[in-house]
């Protein structure tokens, strides 16, 4: 009904408020706690997720990924775009 | 118990643990999720075992401990259990009726490491939220608590269990949990075990009056998108489908009860015949992975049809066991939610008979339950 408004890449996501990404030893893989929730990450959100730390703005973390994956900007910042809107809706991250 | 005891694939560790703390608690809701046997305090755990509890579900693969009642915040040692919790790397929930803590008192809980406070209103209506909780003054405490937890810099859940009384205003505690500043609220319609049970008439609801309550939850969720979650528990007795109760029995979720004993749901206690083992006696892992109660509903071999054969069998995994058998006498019949149960028109016609009716007086949640024969009498008119 309402489409999420356009994410500014000058915002700075961080871990919202009660929300911890640690790394779960019984399961042996990175989990995000948050109120009445856990989320796994697969690997690229979890390379976004450990990015998010509340200083780096989007554009920062974009130019980033695409250089370490030596992948193309603009694909990179749609799935990092997505998904931290996403995260913001759902109140995992802030932004 | 056949076929069950070498399940597979290799049973996971339980995601979170509900651990009631006390049962002990200054209200008296009257659809209390405690068993209607309450445990006095010379029976609970003490400091100690508590903080081995948390040490073998940690050791388990709990992520998450919730820490509950009754009211947990009339045990003294909270704040020591908080900072265990937190040293140990589990994430750490208070559900509270809010009512109990000062400011201060919250503060140390929030300093020992406490990541999220879930505080539960009974309304927006002052006095209908008195009389629900039979506390006077309720309402204006827990506006104090919430407005601390904010202060304090806690996350904050809303929890609003939604009945007959308080139904039509759904909506507005909805904006009342944004007005708090809460990231989630999570509006409840009644489960009826235990306390609930025994006041069904008295909470309620008709289907007409579910049906809109659903409808503005819907629209809430449209209009505050991104601005709070809100988690919608659906009511079973006007549902077509089961809900994954506990996301199947045994399979993400123990409840530890004040004395140490473990359960699957805080309401395995009404099922007849479970036997249930206790912290006191053996590790959490060992209950876990092999306690006949654990057992007896684990996975889809104990189904009867029509569950055996259907093809949601791992998605709501049957649905809930203590409403089978609050509803057809057997834990291992098919959840009566469910619109190919046999019982399915029995209990839709149990709620509707008894919404249909005037509102009995709530039978109170208290240590020694009252009976009076004027109440039996007013419930069975």
């Amino acid at each position: 009904m309402t489409a999420p408004a356009p994410l500014k890449s000058a915002i700075r996501p961080g871990l919202a408020p009660g929300v911890r990404l640690s790394f779960d030893k019984a399961r042996d893989c990175w989990v995000v706690l948050a109120p009445e929730r856990v989320l796994v990450p697969d690997e690229t959100a979890l390379e976004i997720l450990q990015r998010c730390n509340g200083s780096r703005p989007v554009d920062e973390i974009v130019d980033e990924l695409a250089s370490v994956y030596n992948a193309d900007r603009g694909e990179i910042a749609q799935d990092v775009e997505d998904m931290v809107s996403d995260l913001i809706a759902k109140r995992i991250l802030v932004g | 118990m056949s076929g069950a005891a070498n399940p597979t694939p290799p049973l996971a560790p339980p995601l979170a643990a509900l651990l009631e703390l006390t049962h002990r608690c200054p209200l008296q809701c009257p659809y209390c999720s405690n068993p209607i046997e309450l445990e006095r305090a010379k029976g609970e755990l003490s400091t100690d075992e508590w903080r081995r509890v948390l040490d073998e579900a940690a050791e388990l693969g709990v992520l998450q401990v919730h820490f509950s009642g009754g009211e947990p915040t009339v045990r003294r040692d909270l704040p020591e259990l908080v900072a265990h919790a937190r040293r140990i790397g589990l994430y750490s929930n208070l559900i509270t009726s809010g009512v109990t803590l000062d400011r201060a008192r919250l503060a140390v809980l929030a300093q020992a490491g406490l990541d999220h406070a879930q505080l539960s209103i009974q309304d927006v209506d002052h006095q209908t939220a008195a009389h629900i909780a039979n506390h006077p003054g309720v309402q204006g405490k827990k506006l104090a608590f919430a407005r601390w937890v904010r202060e304090i810099g806690l996350p904050l859940t809303i929890n609003a269990v939604v009945n007959r009384h308080n139904v039509t205003r759904v909506e507005r505690m909805i904006d009342l949990a944004v007005e708090l500043g809460a990231v989630r609220v999570e509006v409840a319609h009644v489960q009826y075990y235990g306390w609930a049970l025994r006041n069904r008439a008295a909470l309620m609801p008709t289907l007409e009056q579910v049906q809109e309550a659903t409808q503005r939850v819907e629209a809430a969720r449209a209009r505050l998108r991104g601005q709070i979650v809100i988690d919608y528990v659906v009511p079973d007795y006007y549902a077509r489908q089961p809900k994954s109760c506990m996301g199947g029995w045994g399979r993400q979720f123990l409840n530890i009860t004040p004395s140490g004993e473990v359960l699957p749901c805080h309401a395995a206690q009404t099922i007849p015949g479970l036997v249930f083992d206790s912290v006191r006696h053996k590790p959490l892992a060992e209950i876990w992975a092999s306690s006949a109660a654990f057992e007896a509903y684990r996975g889809t071999d104990w189904m009867p049809e029509p569950c055996r054969s259907c093809d949601q069998r791992e998605v709501d995994w049957g649905g809930c066991r203590c409403q089978a058998l609050a509803i057809t006498g057997s834990a291992a019949a098919a959840d009566p939610a469910c619109a190919l149960s046999p019982a399915h028109q029995e209990m839709r016609s149990l709620a509707e008979a008894a919404s249909a009716a005037p509102a009995p007086d709530f039978v109170y949640r208290r240590m020694t339950p009252q009976e009076t024969p004027a109440k039996v009498a007013a419930a069975t008119r």
